[in-house]
């Protein structure tokens, strides 16, 4: 054994050694996240509490039951728009919503909703296409904080005037006012937006497929996982989606190296939507950069 | 010394045109990977096509997923934070904005950091706020090599002034001098 490891190594042990921690003692598994961004989080932690090392940090979380909590808070780190790239949302407005149309109950399941704002923009779309009353969206996440912050519904004022503006360019007619109170320096979306949707605490690690869906959107979340884990999630996808089905991924995201891809067909490469093909069909899912 | 296999050049506000100056006078047979972290509210593929014209050579944007090639110069995307995996190929994460920026240089070079230890050129150009100076402290720490446009010399002085005080340097040059360093640093 050497006399000393080098800083880098000795951390990526401490990252391990956490890793194990929060599986055994918690029964979260990190394992398979990317570990670029997980060590970035974690040095986070580890500054914002004030501990002196990554050890440290796995100490608390060993020692204290409830420092898991907070753990989980600075793992999951919920960020997002309403209608965040806009052209996406009009692209699921103009081409998906209409092939919606011909189910009788429309099922979508938006996969790490994080604090909601995709979910109330897909609400306000189906509202607007008059799809929303026989439609259900089931919204998951694994932290309990940001789900609960997705169903109050409640935002930063001072965030509203850029989710407007994409509102509007994602083909919007109304104003996205009409969707919320305003009041001090907070949003409130209308409580009427939440009668079709259910949000669940679901794992993409270790949980399963739980409904036959017609929509899955996804956005950024896969980015976080390593190849291995984001093959597992879009077999997810790929069984719980209708034949036909549609999936929506992040605008950099790619599927280049998950085997399951070939049962995604691109509908618009540059969008990331797929539609769940009967057949598995060779290669040309993306050839988009 | 450790001969580099990366280079990670950071820049903000007039980072545009000085990406322009460094690119055209690299020499073409760098078999470094050069990642570059330029804040813009633009399109990248854009500024890709319009570096690539001025760029000896090939600038592409970074691929999530994709491997950190030698001798190719790699922008990351816009609204996401660049990072580097052990294996050498990039990741991309949504995580908040550091210095209320997303690309942010800070990740990105400490990333690069911990992936090529010694082996990484930091580079910081022009800019008007201060992100970059934690993350060249932290490729200095690895054992990496930083280089610093010289402030004055630079259209937005903050950003290579605040890497100056928070990192220190081993080179601090006029724009026109860094080029021709990283051939020599490069080429040994």
């Amino acid at each position: 054994m050497p006399a000393s490891l080098p800083d880098t190594e000795l951390e990526q042990l401490e990252l391990d050694l956490f890793v194990q921690a929060l599986k055994r003692r918690h029964g979260h598994d990190f394992s398979q996240y990317a570990p670029a961004s997980l060590m970035r989080r974690v040095r986070q932690l580890v500054h914002d509490h004030g501990c002196s090392s990554v050890s440290a940090l796995t100490a608390r979380l060993l020692h204290e039951p409830d420092f898991v909590t907070q753990v989980i808070q600075g793992l999951s780190v919920p960020v997002s728009e309403m209608f965040r790239d806009p052209n996406v949302f009009r692209l699921l407005r103009e081409q998906v919503l209409p092939i919606l149309a011909s189910y009788p109950q429309i099922n979508i399941w938006q996969a790490g909703c994080a604090h909601g704002q995709e979910v109330y923009s897909l609400a306000i779309l189906l509202e607007e296409e008059g799809l929303y009353e026989r439609s259900h969206i089931f919204a998951t996440d694994f932290n309990p904080n940001a789900l609960q912050r997705a169903r109050e519904g409640i935002y930063p004022a001072k965030d509203a005037q850029l989710w407007s503006r994409n509102y509007l360019e994602a083909g919007g007619n109304l104003s996205l006012a009409s969707y919320y109170s305003a009041r001090y320096d907070f949003i409130r979306i209308n409580e009427r937006l939440r009668r079709n949707i259910t949000f669940a605490n679901h794992n993409l690690v270790v949980d399963k497929v739980f409904c036959e869906a017609h929509l899955v959107l996804c956005r950024n979340v896969l980015i976080y996982f390593s190849n291995p884990l984001q093959n597992r999630t879009l077999t997810l996808f790929r069984d719980s989606l209708v034949r036909g089905g549609h999936l929506c991924l992040g605008l950099r995201e790619t599927l280049d190296f998950a085997p399951v891809a070939i049962y995604f067909t691109a509908i618009d490469a540059k969008l990331r939507l797929y539609r769940r093909s009967s057949q598995p069909s060779s290669g040309n899912h993306d050839d988009s950069p | 010394m450790t001969r580099p296999e990366a280079i990670a050049i950071g820049c903000s506000t007039g980072g545009f045109d000085a990406l322009k100056v460094v690119l055209a006078a690299l020499d073409p047979r760098l078999p470094q990977a050069l990642l570059v972290c330029c804040h813009t509210t633009g399109n990248v593929e854009t500024m890709c096509e319009l570096l690539a014209s001025h760029s000896v050579l090939p600038v592409i944007e970074a691929h999530e997923r994709g491997p950190a090639s030698g001798n190719t110069v790699h922008i990351a995307p816009s609204g996401y934070h660049l990072l580097l995996e052990q294996d050498r190929h990039f990741a991309l994460s949504v995580d908040e904005r550091v210095c209320f920026s997303r690309p942010s240089i800070d990740v990105l070079f400490e990333s690069a950091a911990d992936v090529y230890h010694a082996a990484l050129i930091g580079v910081v150009l022009t800019g008007a706020n201060h992100d970059g100076a934690d993350g060249l402290a932290h490729i200095r720490s690895r054992g990496g090599i930083a280089v610093i446009q010289t402030p004055a010399s630079a259209k937005a002085a903050a950003m290579p002034q605040a890497a100056l005080d928070k990192a220190g340097t081993d080179y601090c040059l006029p724009l026109e001098q860094i080029a021709p360093l990283l051939n020599r640093l490069c080429l040994r």
